[in-house]
Formats: C-alpha cells, sequence, structure tokens
C-alpha cells in the first residue's frame, strides 16, 4: 500500500523539496505536490505536511496571506474529517494563522534570525507524530526563523498542557516562546506544528538524523490503520 | 471613502520591536521615554457604501491576527 502525502507550496515556500524528499525517503512514495491556488486537494490522502518558507515574503503577518490561500479551505475540511497535517516553520505560522491551531508566532525575542540545531524535549509520545520517540527524550533539530516566538493567552497555555496538546519544548528557549513550546497540537492530535525542521534531519550528511522518527512514525502509525 | 486601520498589539503581548526601538531612542540620547509599541496603519479606499460589518470582517479575518493584536477603524472621509 503507497502512503498518499501531499506537499503544499505556496509562493515563497522553500522547504516543500526537502519536505518531500523526507516523506519519499521514509515512504518509498514521491508526495504529490501541490500548488496553493489549487482549489481541491487529491482525493484518499493519508497526509498533509506545509512546508517552511517565507510564503508571500511574510506581508503582513507570517502565515497570513497563505493561511487565506484557495486551497487551505481543502485543508480545513480535511484536517476536520482526521487526515493528519504536519506544519513546519512558516507551516506552522500558517496553521495558526488559519485558526488549526491555537496561538501565534511572534517575532523571536532577541530581534534575530536564528538558524541553528537546537535540543528540544519531546513532552508527549502519544501521538502519530511523535511516538517513535520516549517522552522526555532530547532530540537534536535544526531551527531556521525569525517570528518563532510562540504566544498564546495563559488560558490557552494552561489548557494546552493539560489536555497534552504541547509535543515539543525547547530545552533551551532560543526565541522567547512562552513555556518553551516549539510544537503544538489540535485537540484532535492529528495537526502538528512545530518551528523546528524535523526534514532538515533524515539524513546522516544533514549532521544528525533525529527527525526521521517523526516520519516513520507517522507512516507506520498510517499503514497500521 | 478613506479608512484609516490602526492594527496594535494587545496590552500584556511582550514586544520585541518596541523594546528595540526603545532602547535604540535612549541611545540617541532622548530621556523620559517609558514605553515603545510598534504598530501598524493600513490605509484603504474603500466603496462609499461598505458596510461597518464589512470592515471590521476584513480586519476579522485578515488585517489583524485577533490572538495578539487589536484593531481600531478610522474613517478619514
Amino acid at each position: 500500500m503507497s502512503f498518499r502525502a501531499a506537499v503544499i507550496t505556496f509562493p515563497g515556500s522553500n522547504c516543500d523539496r526537502d519536505m518531500a524528499v523526507a516523506i519519499e525517503k521514509v515512504s518509498g512514495t514521491a508526495p504529490i505536490r501541490v500548488w496553493h491556488g489549487d482549489a481541491h486537494l487529491p482525493e484518499d490522502l493519508d497526509f498533509i505536511a506545509l512546508p517552511g518558507g517565507f510564503s508571500y515574503g511574510d506581508y503582513l503577518r507570517s502565515g497570513a496571506m497563505a493561511a487565506n490561500s484557495p486551497i487551505m479551505r481543502s485543508v480545513k475540511r480535511r484536517a476536520e474529517r482526521g487526515v493528519p497535517v504536519l506544519g513546519v516553520c512558516n507551516g506552522f505560522q500558517v496553521l495558526t494563522e488559519a485558526g488549526l491551531l491555537p496561538g501565534a508566532l511572534m517575532r523571536n525575542a532577541g530581534q534575530t534570525f536564528i538558524c541553528r540545531t537546537v535540543a528540544l524535549t519531546v513532552e508527549n509520545n502519544q501521538t502519530l507524530f511523535t511516538g517513535g520517540y520516549d517522552s522526555g527524550q532530547t532530540i537534536r533539530i535544526p531551527v531556521a526563523h525569525h517570528d518563532g516566538n510562540y504566544f498564546a493567552d495563559e488560558d490557552t497555555l494552561d489548557r494546552l498542557e493539560g489536555e497534552g496538546r504541547v509535543a515539543f519544548r525547547y530545552a533551551e528557549n532560543c526565541n522567547g516562546s512562552r513555556r518553551d513550546i516549539a510544537g503544538v497540537l489540535n485537540a484532535a492530535g492529528n495537526v502538528l506544528g512545530m518551528m523546528p525542521h524535523p526534514e532538515r534531519a533524515v539524513d546522516a550528511a544533514h549532521g544528525g538524523t533525529d527527525g526521521l522518527a517523526l516520519f516513520e512514525n507517522a507512516v507506520k502509525a498510517l499503514a497500521e490503520a | 471613502m478613506k479608512i484609516r486601520v490602526h492594527v496594535s498589539l494587545k496590552p500584556g503581548v511582550l514586544d520585541p520591536q518596541g523594546r528595540a526601538v526603545h532602547h535604540a531612542l535612549e541611545g540617541l540620547g532622548f530621556a523620559g521615554v517609558d514605553d515603545v509599541r510598534v504598530g501598524r496603519l493600513i490605509e484603504l479606499d474603500v466603496a462609499d457604501d461598505t458596510s461597518d460589518e464589512a470592515l471590521a470582517e476584513m480586519c476579522e479575518k485578515l488585517l489583524a491576527n485577533t490572538v495578539i493584536e487589536n484593531y481600531r477603524i478610522e474613517k478619514v472621509g
């Protein structure tokens, strides 16, 4: 059974190819590449990925324009039907702007663009995306962003933590994110947004392979479903 | 009809950009600046019969992110 994944490309996406390569490496099947202006996603998708980059040049707010592009209406409907959606970096910003995930990604507290590998702690390993890690495990994944400072009000943060919806935290807070949050899930657990780039840590030549388990677990879990 | 939409960060939301501008003002020797918040001004030219509801919807759906921002609509004329 082949794994039907789609990678969405917005104008200004620049990690879409890396995302597609990572998914193909793990699943053995090249994802379908979908343009933001398409009205509909292909049928029977197992997985949807929103890649990193600078959609629309970060005009207005990072992810704000892409969140209102035609394809996002289709992404929202699939997410509501339970199709797994992974948003990385700009993809995470798009998911918050689209209302699929709570909170917002603000300018890094230090004002600078951060591009380096950071240590993350796996908070909740009982999810489709994190089941290949141990709870509390430290993994090393690259970040590359200017607007990764996760913000939500205190009530929302309490609710996210209480419901196990914090997937990853920064072991060392690099951008000012509230409660060190690096990745959050929706209430149903099928939508994950994260600022670090797991697709940039899937090959020894990348300097680390800690991102592999995320894709492997998603492929395995969906094959068994 | 000319419209100005003033978008500002909500109280309590940290503004790293405002803080950096604050430091820069102090560096220039301006004393007595207690706080700086950086917002955004969006100017629209819309049809005269555009309703208040439609303007508010534009702000809610796109121009402001109400998780972190407040907006104020000003009709300039």
